[in-house]
C-alpha cells in the first residue's frame, strides 16, 4: 500500500522533472538521496542530521546509503536510490573517480548531483566544499606564525582521497616562500593509510627516529593524524614544544588545543555544509539552474572540467579563539577545559 | 650438516631459520638506512611497535592450531580500548587511583566475553569459525562506533598511559637487568629439569657441552635484548629507559602461552583437536570446551591488545585495530604456523610479528610510500609461506626415507 503510493509520487515527480515545469509544493513530495562514502568516521553524523532537519523544513524526504568505504558498493547504492525514484542526488564520494558512471547515469536519468566535501569531477555535477586548499593554508599559517624557521614535517591524509593532496597543495603554497628563502625545510612526509590514527603515530615515531628529533613543526592533516604525531611526540618528551596543525575541531582536539599540544584545528562547521547542500538539492531538483544558485561560482578542478561550486570558508581555532567552539555549541566548556591547569588556562577555560 | 648440529643443539631449525631471515633483514635495512636502524633507540621503538600485533598473535597460534580463525581481533581491539576509553574518561571519577586498574579490568571482561560468545556460536552451534569471526568483526567495530557515535576520546589516564610505554612507560635500567636475569635463571632450569627427566626414562640425552651452549646462545639474546633497552635514554636525560610496558606485557603473555601450549593439558589438547578432531573426539578429548576457552584467550588477548593501543595512541578511537587481524594472521603465518592446523608455535608467530614490524619500521625511516610497502610487506608473506611449504615437503621425504 505505502510502497504503491510512493512510487504514484515518484512517476508524477518524473513528470516534473521531464517537464522542467515548477508545480506547487502541496503537489509533490520530494525525496532527496545521500549516498555516504563511510559512516564510520565521526563527523558525517553531524552532517546527516543538518541535511535531513533542512529536508525536513522544505518538505522533502531524506533517503541515505552507507557505501562502507566500498566504492563497488557506492555504484549499487546510488543505483538502488535511482531505482526508489529520488530528485535530487548528494554524493561523499569514496573514490572521486571508480564513482563517475553512477554520477553519469544519474545525470542520463535528468537526476541534479551535488559532490559533497570531496570532489566529482564531472561536468555538470554541484560541488560542494569547505576550501580544502584554504584549510591547508591555514594550518600551515598559524604553525608558521610559531615556528618561521626550521625542520618541517608533513603528515598527510589518506592516498585514496583528493582532499589529502589539496591540503598539501595548500600548506606548501603557504610555506613556499620561506623553503624558497632556505628558512623552513620539508624533512619528511608520509601519507597516513585510512586516515588511522596509529598509523600516524607510527609514522612519526619512525620519522623523529630518522630526524633524530630534529623536528620543528608538525603539519597534520586532520585531527585524528595530529593525535597519533602528539602521541609520537609526547613518547619523546616534545609534546607542546613542537606546534601541530589539524582539522574537523574533534573534541579532543579541542582538549589537547586547550591543553597546548596542538596548535590550530581548522573548523569546518558541517552544520553549514550539511545544510547548504540540503538546500541546493531542494533548488537543482525544483528546476534552478546550478549557475543561480545564491554564492555559486564557476572553478576548474585539477582536472581541467568547469563545475559550478560553492567553497565555503572554515575558521581556524587556536588557544586564543577557543570561546567560538563554545559559543556554537560545539563541544562544552567542561569537555574543552578537562584537564587544565587553572594557571595555564586559556581564556575560553576561565570565564 | 648444519641441521644436524642444530638438532644436536637441540634448537628448532625453523625458528633458526626465522632468526636468520630477521638477522638479515635487520642488516639490510641498517645498511640501506645509513646505520639509523639498529640504534637503541630504534629498536627500543620497535619493540614497542610489535607489542600490539604481537599480543594477539599469540593467541591466534592456538586459534589456528585448532583449525580455526578469528577474523574479529582486530575489531574486538578496537572496541574494548573504546569501551576502557569511555569508562575512564567519561564515566568513572578521573584521577583516582582505582580508574584505570577497574576500566581495564572491565575491558578485559569484555574482551574475553566476546571471544567466550565466539567460541560457543563455533563450536556448540556449528557454525564455521570464519563465518561467526566474520561477523564478529563487523559488530564488535560497529559497536565501537555507536558507544561515541564514532567520536575520539583523550585523554587517557596519566597512569593508564603507561601500558603504552612512551615517555615514562618503562622500567628502568635495574628492573630491566632483573628480569633478564630471572628469564636467564628460568630457562636454565628448565632445560635441566627437563634433561633430569629424560635421564629418569632413560632416554638419550643430548650431550652436556650442546646443553650448555644452547643455554649460552639464549641468555645471550636474553641478555643482548636487556643491555640494548637498557642502552636507550629517555630523551634529553641520562634516565635508562629499559624495558617499556607494552613490550614487558608481550613477554609476558609468550611466556605464559608457551607455557599453556607445552606443559598443560589444555595445550595438548589444543594442539590434540587441531592435528586430527575425529581421532581427539575418540580419545574423549572435550572439543567444546576446549574451543570455547581458546576463543575466550583470544579475546582476552585482543582486549589486552586493544587496551596497549589505545594507551599508547592517549586517545580512544574508533579505528584503532582496523585491518589488524591480517597483520597477526600474517604474523602467525610467517612464524610457521599452519593454517591445515595442528602445528604452530607461539615464539615463532612472535617472530613473525617482529619480521612484519621490522619491515614497516625500517621502510618508514627510508621515507617510501605506503603503497610501496604493503607491496613489499605481502610478498615477504608469500615468500615466507612458500619457503615454509618446501620445508615441510623435504623434511616429510626425510622422515619417511
Amino acid at each position: 500500500m505505502i510502497v504503491g503510493k510512493r512510487l504514484l509520487g515518484q512517476a508524477a515527480l518524473g513528470t516534473i522533472l521531464a517537464g522542467g515545469a515548477a508545480f506547487g509544493q502541496g503537489a509533490r513530495r520530494l525525496t532527496v538521496g545521500v549516498s555516504w562514502s563511510n559512516f564510520q568516521e565521526e563527523r558525517w553524523r553531524t552532517d546527516e542530521a543538518a541535511i535531513r532537519a533542512t529536508l525536513t523544513r522544505a518538505g522533502a524526504q531524506y533517503l541515505s546509503a552507507d557505501a562502507q568505504a566500498n566504492n563497488t558498493k557506492q555504484l549499487a547504492d546510488i543505483e538502488g536510490l535511482l531505482t526508489r525514484g529520488i530528485g535530487a542526488l548528494i554524493v561523499l564520494a569514496q573514490d572521486a573517480r571508480a564513482i563517475q558512471p553512477a554520477i553519469r547515469r544519474a545525470q542520463a536519468e535528468g537526476i541534479p548531483v551535488v559532490g559533497y566535501d570531496r570532489l566529482i569531477e564531472v561536468g555538470g555535477v554541484f560541488y560542494l566544499t569547505f576550501d580544502n586548499i584554504e584549510v591547508g593554508r591555514m594550518q600551515a599559517r598559524e604553525v608558521l606564525k610559531l615556528k618561521p624557521r626550521g625542520n618541517y614535517v608533513l603528515i598527510k591524509g589518506s592516498s585514496a582521497d583528493p582532499n589529502a593532496d589539496f591540503l598539501a597543495a595548500g600548506q606548501r603554497e603557504v610555506l613556499k616562500p620561506a623553503i624558497d628563502a632556505g628558512a623552513v625545510r620539508i624533512v619528511a612526509e608520509q601519507y597516513t593509510d585510512g586516515w588511522r590514527p596509529e598509523v600516524a603515530q607510527r609514522n612519526m615515531e619512525q620519522i623523529l627516529t630518522a630526524q633524530n628529533n630534529n623536528v620543528d613543526a608538525v603539519l597534520a592533516a586532520n585531527d585524528g593524524t595530529a593525535g597519533g604525531a602528539i602521541a609520537a611526540l609526547a613518547a619523546q618528551g616534545l609534546a607542546g614544544r613542537v606546534p601541530v596543525s589539524g582539522q574537523d575541531a574533534d573534541h579532543a582536539a579541542l582538549n589537547r588545543i586547550a591543553l597546548g599540544t596542538q596548535t590550530v584545528s581548522v573548523w569546518k562547521d558541517s552544520r553549514v555544509l550539511g545544510a547548504r547542500a540540503a538546500e541546493i538539492a531542494v533548488a537543482l531538483a525544483g528546476g534552478a539552474a546550478a549557475a543561480q544558485v545564491p554564492g555559486s561560482a564557476k572553478w576548474r578542478s585539477p582536472g581541467g572540467v568547469e563545475l559550478d561550486s560553492i567553497l565555503l570558508t572554515p575558521v581556524p581555532i587556536i588557544r586564543d579563539n577557543l570561546g567560538l567552539v563554545v559559543e556554537a555549541s560545539w563541544i562544552t566548556r567542561e569537555r574543552l577545559c578537562r584537564g587544565v591547569a587553572a594557571a595555564e588556562a586559556p581564556a575560553a577555560c576561565r570565564g | 650438516m648444519k641441521a644436524g648440529l642444530l638438532r644436536t643443539l637441540g634448537i628448532d631449525p625453523r625458528l633458526a631459520a626465522l632468526v636468520a631471515t630477521l638477522g638479515v633483514i635487520w642488516l639490510g635495512l641498517h645498511a640501506l638506512t645509513d646505520g639509523a636502524f639498529l640504534t637503541p633507540r630504534n629498536l627500543w621503538n620497535l619493540a614497542a611497535q610489535t607489542a600490539v600485533v604481537g599480543i594477539m598473535a599469540c593467541g591466534m597460534v592456538l586459534v589456528i592450531v585448532t583449525r580455526r580463525i578469528d577474523l574479529s581481533v582486530g575489531s574486538i581491539a578496537g572496541c574494548v580500548g573504546m569501551v576502557i576509553a569511555v569508562l575512564q574518561v567519561e564515566m568513572f571519577a578521573p584521577g583516582t587511583w582505582w580508574n584505570p586498574w577497574f576500566t581495564l579490568a572491565i575491558g578485559l571482561a569484555v574482551g574475553t566475553a566476546f571471544g567466550a560468545a565466539q567460541g560457543a556460536l563455533n563450536a556448540v552451534l556449528g557454525i564455521p569459525a570464519f563465518v561467526v569471526t566474520l561477523a564478529g568483526l563487523l559488530i564488535f567495530r560497529g559497536i565501537a562506533w555507536l558507544i561515541t557515535s564514532g567520536r575520539t576520546v583523550a585523554p587517557m589516564d596519566p597512569t593508564f598511559q603507561l601500558l603504552g610505554g612512551g615517555f615514562e612507560g618503562s622500567i628502568g635500567g635495574p628492573a630491566s637487568w632483573a628480569v633478564g636475569l630471572v628469564g636467564v635463571a628460568a630457562l636454565t632450569g628448565l632445560r635441566l629439569a627437563a634433561r633430569r627427566r629424560q635421564q629418569g626414562f632413560g632416554f638419550t640425552t643430548r650431550p652436556l657441552w650442546a646443553e650448555a651452549v644452547t643455554i649460552l646462545l639464549m641468555a645471550g639474546f636474553i641478555l643482548g635484548f636487556v643491555a640494548v633497552m637498557n642502552s636507550y635514554t629517555r630523551p634529553r636525560t641520562d634516565i635508562v629507559q629499559g624495558i617499556s610496558i607494552p613490550v614487558l606485557v608481550l613477554i609476558g603473555v609468550a611466556c605464559a602461552l608457551e607455557w599453556l601450549a607445552r606443559t598443560r593439558r589444555f595445550g595438548r589438547y589444543v594442539y590434540a583437536i587441531g592435528g586430527n578432531p575425529e581421532a581427539a573426539r575418540l580419545a574423549g578429548v572435550p572439543s567444546t570446551r576446549i574451543i570455547i576457552g581458546v576463543f575466550a584467550l583470544m579475546g582476552f588477548l585482543a582486549g589486552l591488545a586493544g587496551a596497549v593501543a589505545t594507551a599508547r595512541l592517549n586517545a580512544g578511537a574508533n579505528s584503532t585495530g582496523e585491518l589488524a587481524e591480517l597483520s597477526v594472521i600474517a604474523a602467525a603465518v610467517i612464524g610457521g604456523t599452519s593454517l591445515a592446523g595442528g602445528s604452530g608455535t607461539v615464539v615463532g608467530a612472535v617472530l613473525g610479528a617482529l619480521i612484519m614490524q621490522s619491515l614497516d619500521n625500517g621502510m618508514v625511516l627510508l621515507g617510501l610510500p605506503s603503497a610501496l610497502r604493503n607491496v613489499i610487506i605481502g610478498v615477504v608473506l608469500i615468500v615466507a609461506v612458500w619457503a615454509d611449504a618446501v620445508w615441510r615437503k623435504r623434511s616429510g621425504k626425510a622422515a619417511e626415507a
